[in-house]
């Protein structure tokens, strides 16, 4: 039996196809809505629209406006200096640093975090004992919010009472001698470490999920036909994965660019600014320096890194996933 | 008029939130009849034991003799109370009475118009505070705010760990205090605790190195000019790194928080350390962060920061600062009234007795319990000069870069030459 599957398409997905995907010459000619049908869906857009206006699109401009001036904060803003926030960023050590940080973030967690979280989900598909309490334990970090994580890896990792220095000293092991967080070389590692303690089991439960989703049927005829373990996963399992390792991918460089309250709790970005992102600089120059033209700057560059990864990754990455799933021209292409 | 309304209002929505948008609306209003219905909305940061409920029984008694006054407070944390002050302000409606340190941040406000200038109403009383105390609140030598805690830094020293590394006197000048902590560490025992993670407790030595090398003309002329590339804020350097090439600071120090478990107050409660450079409220944070939540008690001694050798400073010149409150420009008229009431003898007895506050009204020193506190109130009482904080003294992105670039030289990141021209960058930048 020869293995037919279009990568990137789950099985499945022929059996519903949303309204987008429906052929026109199916569909009712003269399927214009009419006005009666605009004034509904107006009616049901208007409120979320207002707020997503109002709450997301609002201080997007009101940014991008302040992000032009040099201002305290104080009163209205007065001193348009133009794009001199913009330039002043680039040629400021934190913040360069703090691009670097995301950068080496971001490779981890594509080169270390996911591959273990999809080796887990892995092994807890297969038939084992307790699977079920195993999947709750791995799942288990991400319930807690950041602030919890940060706040209990301070506690562990503290550096003259904490529980890994008394773990390390019954192993003997000098290295980890709990200050990880106050050297410049570890701190950026160590971040990475907490980061992905609680994320692992986030994206374990996608692959999980996706992996599920692929039918016995072809992982059985890859055997009957001859294919090892190694085989299987390599042409059956991993191409039929790539929707959910595409979106987990997506989210994972997301949630580094933004970061936040995890470095704010865990080290403030520090020592000497070795683990600050760009959302701690920000909150750094807007709410402790005053300098809100400048941390404006900031936030916008930051929008305009998620905005162009994320548009590009729609484009390029993500087209066949979600095609018909997002205002695509679905038919029409 | 009504255009610049419009835009500030659009900024109060957008910018600051509904909420601050609707405080805004009802905060404008601006009654000068002191006897008419009035609120006053008191923002404070004493959002724990042993102040809060003082300032509430304060309230209370007030809004009791004045029924036509009402005092809403919001006890804030003192970061969370940062960020909203920051949209409050932002949204041109400061509240009626509000928490300040003076200085850079309470010039920014003045320039910005938000807060009143109360200097003849509070003339009749102003006398019987510690002038050192209203400096940080008087902006071109009108007054915009009353202090009612005022404190310096020091050095605050364990006296069982000084006698078992053998050490009797505490000592008067810098190479003194490079060789005790030289012998206390050779001793085996940690000599100095140092919060890293947080910046400021790292800007006090440098800070008062420059006024013991400089005098505090120098941190004046400084703060005028912008410029902080002198031969004095270098020598600060430089002796503070001397010290910090003692390696005299507990393990992981650079990841260490002030109030934490593990920080630097538990450190020194849990007597794990020697020395800390702090201020007045130094015994009561060792006291509630370390483990018996008793901390040193009489164990723990207070010495003022000393002189270093040739240098135009001397050990009478105090560094430090205080709590105040500022007077929001739409306040209604009791607001000074009722601040008057918060500073009277009484009511500064009721807050110095509880420990956390050292008064600024003279006659209420006598309140004070605590022997170490009334060292440092004596000190105070007798000091030839005060500097504020520098990171509250000088504007807010000067003073951060200070804690920044202090940081930077104790972590060794950086040389003496390199923070004073990176703090000069800022400061003409402003």
């Amino acid at each position: 039996m020869k293995l037919s599957t279009v990568p990137g398409q789950r099985p499945g997905d022929q059996e519903a196809p949303s309204a987008a995907q429906v052929p026109a010459a199916t569909r009712r000619r003269g399927r214009r809505p009419r006005r009666q049908q605009l004034i509904t869906i107006a009616l049901f857009l208007t409120p979320a629209l207002v707020l997503f206006l109002l709450l997301v699109i609002a201080p997007i401009l009101l940014a991008g406006y302040t992000s032009m001036y040099k201002w305290n904060g104080f009163n209205l803003p007065e001193n348009f200096v133009g794009l001199d926030n913009f330039t002043r960023a680039f040629q400021d050590p934190t913040f360069l640093g703090d691009l670097w940080h995301t950068l080496v973030l971001i490779t981890l967690s594509l080169v270390i975090q996911l591959p273990v979280s999809l080796a887990l989900a892995m092994l807890l598909n297969q038939k084992l004992k307790g699977r079920g309490i195993y999947r709750v334990i791995f799942f288990a970090p991400y319930v807690l919010s950041e602030v919890t994580t940060a706040v209990l890896f301070t506690l562990v990792l503290s550096p003259n009472r904490g529980l890994g220095q008394q773990i390390a000293g019954w192993l003997g092991i000098e290295a980890l001698d709990g200050a990880v967080f106050a050297d410049p070389d570890t701190v950026l590692y160590a971040l990475f470490f907490v980061i992905s303690w609680k994320y692992f089991g986030f994206h374990m439960i996608l692959y999980l999920a996706g992996r599920q989703g692929i039918p016995q049927e072809l992982t059985e005829a890859a055997t009957t036909d001859g294919a090892g373990p190694w085989q299987v996963f390599r042409h059956v399992t991993l191409p039929l994965l790539g929707p959910t390792i595409r979106i987990s991918v997506f989210l994972s460089v997301i949630g580094s660019i933004q970061l936040f309250d995890m470095v704010w709790v865990l080290t403030g970005g520090g020592p000497i600014h070795a683990s600050e992102t760009m959302a701690v600089t920000m909150f750094d120059r807007g709410f402790r320096r005053f300098e809100v033209g400048y941390a404006s700057a900031i936030s916008i560059i930051m929008f305009l890194i998620s905005l162009v990864f994320a548009l590009f990754y729609q484009r390029y990455v993500l087209r066949r996933d979600t095609e018909g799933a997002l205002t695509t021209l679905g038919d029409q292409r | 008029m009504t255009a610049h309304l419009s835009r500030r209002t659009l900024l109060g929505i957008a910018g600051a939130g509904a909420g601050a948008y609707l405080l805004s609306a009802c905060g404008g209003d601006e009654p000068t009849n002191p006897d008419g219905p009035q609120t006053i909305n008191w923002w404070h940061i004493q959002n724990t034991e042993p102040m809060l409920p003082v300032w509430a029984a304060i309230a209370k008694e007030y809004e009791t003799a004045h029924t036509n006054v009402k005092v809403v407070i919001q006890p804030l944390e003192n970061e969370a109370f940062k960020a909203k002050l920051t949209t409050a302000t932002q949204a041109g409606s400061p509240p009626d009475l509000f928490q300040s340190w003076g200085g850079g941040v309470l010039q920014q406000q003045v320039d910005a118009g938000l807060v009143k200038d109360i200097t003849e109403q509070v003339q009749p009383w102003i006398g019987t505070l510690l002038p050192a105390s209203v400096q940080p609140f008087t902006i071109d030598g009108k007054i915009y705010g009353i202090p009612f805690d005022v404190g310096m830094v020091g050095f605050w020293y364990n006296k069982d760990l000084f006698a078992k590394a053998g050490i009797t006197a505490t000592p008067t000048s810098w190479a003194e205090l490079l060789t005790t902590v030289s012998t206390i560490k050779s001793k085996g025992i940690v000599p100095i605790a140092l919060a890293g993670k947080e910046k400021w407790p790292g800007h006090f030595y440098w800070a008062y190195l420059a006024m013991r090398i400089g005098g505090l003309g120098a941190l004046q002329q400084a703060a005028k000019d912008n410029n902080f590339d002198t031969p004095d804020f270098i020598a600060a350097g430089q002796r503070l790194k001397e010290l910090v090439d003692l390696q005299p600071f507990q393990k992981g120090f650079l990841g260490a928080e002030y109030g934490s478990p593990d920080g630097q107050a538990a450190t020194m409660g849990n007597g794990g350390a020697a020395l800390e450079l702090m201020g007045q409220w130094a015994p009561s944070v060792q006291a509630s962060s370390s483990t018996s939540k008793k901390g040193l008690g009489d164990k723990l001694g207070y010495f003022a920061f000393p002189a270093v050798e040739g240098g135009k400073g001397t050990v009478a010149e105090a560094f430090g600062g205080g709590n105040g409150f500022v007077v929001g420009k739409n306040a209604p008229a009791s607001t000074v009234d009722f601040l008057k009431t918060l500073l009277d003898v009484a009511n500064q007895r009721k807050s110095a007795a509880t420990g956390a506050v050292l008064p600024t009204v003279k006659d209420a020193a006598d309140a004070i319990k605590d022997p170490n506190s009334k060292v440092v109130a004596a000190s105070l009482a007798s000091a030839t000069g005060f500097q504020l904080y520098l990171d509250q003294a000088y504007p807010p992105a000067v003073g951060q870069q200070v804690n920044d670039s202090v940081a930077e030289l104790v972590a060794g990141s950086k040389t003496p030459e390199q923070i004073v021209k990176d703090i000069t960058k800022v400061a003409k930048s402003q």
